[in-house]
């Protein structure tokens, strides 16, 4: 990882004369030159709508679309492209599940989600259980910040037409198991969809949805280098079938008469409208960024990073670490408190020496609820983190705590 | 190091007024749900003819630095101060009482204890009319 930096433009960037210290991975990533070029290629050399031209540029456009598509699903292990749909991000992804599952008859199912989940993965079903009147089962948390397995047994029944669960909570950190949650569930009743928030994973260490044995994953471009604009819905080919298309419009319909319509098949059924070409191809080489990278020694940079964070941080004082303790057991990015100082504070103070830091619930307040805090504060790695970075958070907390002692 | 001046400091870590009023005439509580800050404002009304004024005020609550600092300075600020004084008051002047100005991220924590204060005003007026 050590000449990645090199290839984002944005840490070259001084602000008041000093470096950036981006640690906010979690929200949004940063952009390879690769990518931004990918996308600029687009845009000067064969900007044309897909899937519409007979001449030269469409066409090239419509195969750099769909080489993509391919990328991405090879990335994560699909059995075909065709289970891959762009959508904008990876909530626009859970609601056009959200809103297939709607316009079936509900009465009498159930929905189960954790208390770790970004809003974008709650507050869908809780909606959509409140709409039909349905039970909706949280599945919280023990002590060490993961999630018991046992309790499963407890919270699935028959009844249950969806679990919705994060691969890796973005604030814990905590990599929940998919593979074993996906297994159990089945086991008790295997007409229940399991349904992955994985927008913190895909990007961090190597996933593969088959492996998962889950129904549903959903993640986004632009945490995973990618563009903005930008998300992968993946589904079970049958699922994709039977799913109701999320927007009516072109580029999703095989026949139009006046008193009826055909739909296009998976995925294209999903994609209304003229999609992000740009971001789509651009994220295509994000793709590629990642895999010449290597997943593996993504999660490895991560961890030595986030064990480094986590030793530093204990050490300081009045500081309180929320999630697991052990580095393998999250993803890069740790939660915590100060003693007397509240995050927004921390972070507006960490600001003036551009060491960028999340501060708030972000997005997931039934979890800082459940916790009993209103606001956190997060910093989150990622492959151009170093440990410089670190200790400079670590720089700014001392001079923060000696501010508010 | 412009935000988080000794003034304001001063004031988060020995709020002025914090607390609460034995009978107070009003009593109003305001959150910014997002950031967790949470500003109580309780007053004593002084009424001669048409005229409301403050005669006493105390505030409590929590949140970040900016908004219970600013709490703490509004409540010097004010004490004494008519109704329609108060409904006067905007932004602007909480910038000039913090000796900053203030990015768009923290407005709504500099401004709340005013809004909370506002509220309060306004809700004396309905309780009592004129």
């Amino acid at each position: 990882m050590n000449d990645v930096r090199n290839d984002f433009p944005q840490l070259m960037r001084k602000i008041n004369g000093k470096r950036l210290v981006y640690l906010d991975s979690t929200a949004t990533s940063l952009k390879p030159r690769q990518v931004i070029a990918k996308e600029q290629e687009y845009y000067t050399t064969y900007c044309a709508n897909v899937f519409r031209g007979i001449y030269t540029t469409s066409e090239e456009a419509t195969a750099a679309f769909e080489q993509a598509r391919t990328r991405v699903a090879h990335f994560i292990g699909a059995s075909s492209s065709e289970e891959v749909v762009f959508t904008r991000n990876t909530t626009e992804s859970i609601n056009v599940v959200m809103n297939a599952l709607s316009r079936t008859n509900l009465h009498g199912t159930e929905f189960v989600t954790t208390i770790m989940e970004h809003h974008s993965n709650f507050v869908p079903w809780q909606q959509l259980a409140l709409g039909f009147g349905v039970p909706f089962r949280i599945w919280n948390i023990d002590a060490a910040g993961g999630l018991n397995i046992k309790d499963i047994e407890k919270l699935v029944t028959k009844k249950t037409k969806l679990l919705a669960v994060a691969a890796v909570s973005n604030v814990l950190g905590t990599i929940n198991p998919v593979r074993h949650i996906s297994h159990i569930v089945k086991r008790i009743n295997p007409n229940c969809l399991v349904l992955v928030d994985a927008a913190q994973a895909v990007p961090h260490m190597k996933i593969n949805v088959a492996d998962w044995g889950a129904d549903i994953v959903a993640f986004s471009s632009h945490k995973m280098l990618g563009p903005t604009g930008v998300g992968v819905l993946w589904a079970r080919r049958a699922l994709l079938e039977e799913f109701a298309p999320y927007q009516y419009g072109g580029e999703m319909i095989k026949e139009v008469h006046v008193d009826r319509t055909v739909f296009a098949g998976p995925p294209h059924k999903f994609e209304a409208g003229t999609p992000h070409i740009a971001g789509v191809i651009g994220l295509g080489a994000a793709v590629d960024y990642l895999q010449a990278l290597g997943m593996d020694a993504i999660r490895k940079h991560e961890i030595e990073i986030t064990r480094y964070a986590l030793k530093a941080l204990i050490n300081l004082k009045g500081i309180t670490i929320y999630g697991p303790s052990d580095a393998e057991d999250r993803g890069g990015v740790i939660a915590f408190t100060m003693k007397g100082a509240h995050a927004h504070d921390i972070a507006q103070l960490l600001d003036e020496d551009n060491v960028c830091i999340r501060a708030g619930h972000h997005c997931a307040m039934p979890l800082h609820e459940y916790l009993h805090i209103s606001a956190t504060a997060r910093a989150s790695f990622y492959v151009y983190t170093t440990k410089e970075d670190v200790d400079a958070l670590i720089l700014g907390l001392e001079k923060i705590r000696k501010i508010f002692a | 190091m412009d935000l988080y001046r000794d003034l304001i400091l001063d004031h988060y870590k020995h709020p002025r007024n914090f607390g609460h009023l034995e009978k107070p005439d009003v009593v109003m509580e305001e959150g910014n749900v997002t950031c967790g800050d949470r500003i109580v404002i309780e007053l004593l009304i002084t009424r001669h003819a048409s005229l409301i004024t403050i005669r006493d005020i105390r505030f409590s609550g929590e949140g970040c630095a900016i908004s219970q600092a600013s709490a703490s300075m509004l409540t010097e600020k004010v004490k004494g101060m008519s109704r329609k004084q108060v409904r006067k008051l905007s932004r602007i002047d909480i910038e000039e009482m913090l000796g900053t100005t203030l990015t768009p991220s923290r407005v709504k924590c500099a401004t709340l204890p005013l809004e909370v204060l506002q509220k309060a005003m306004v809700s004396f007026n309905e309780n009592y009319g004129q």
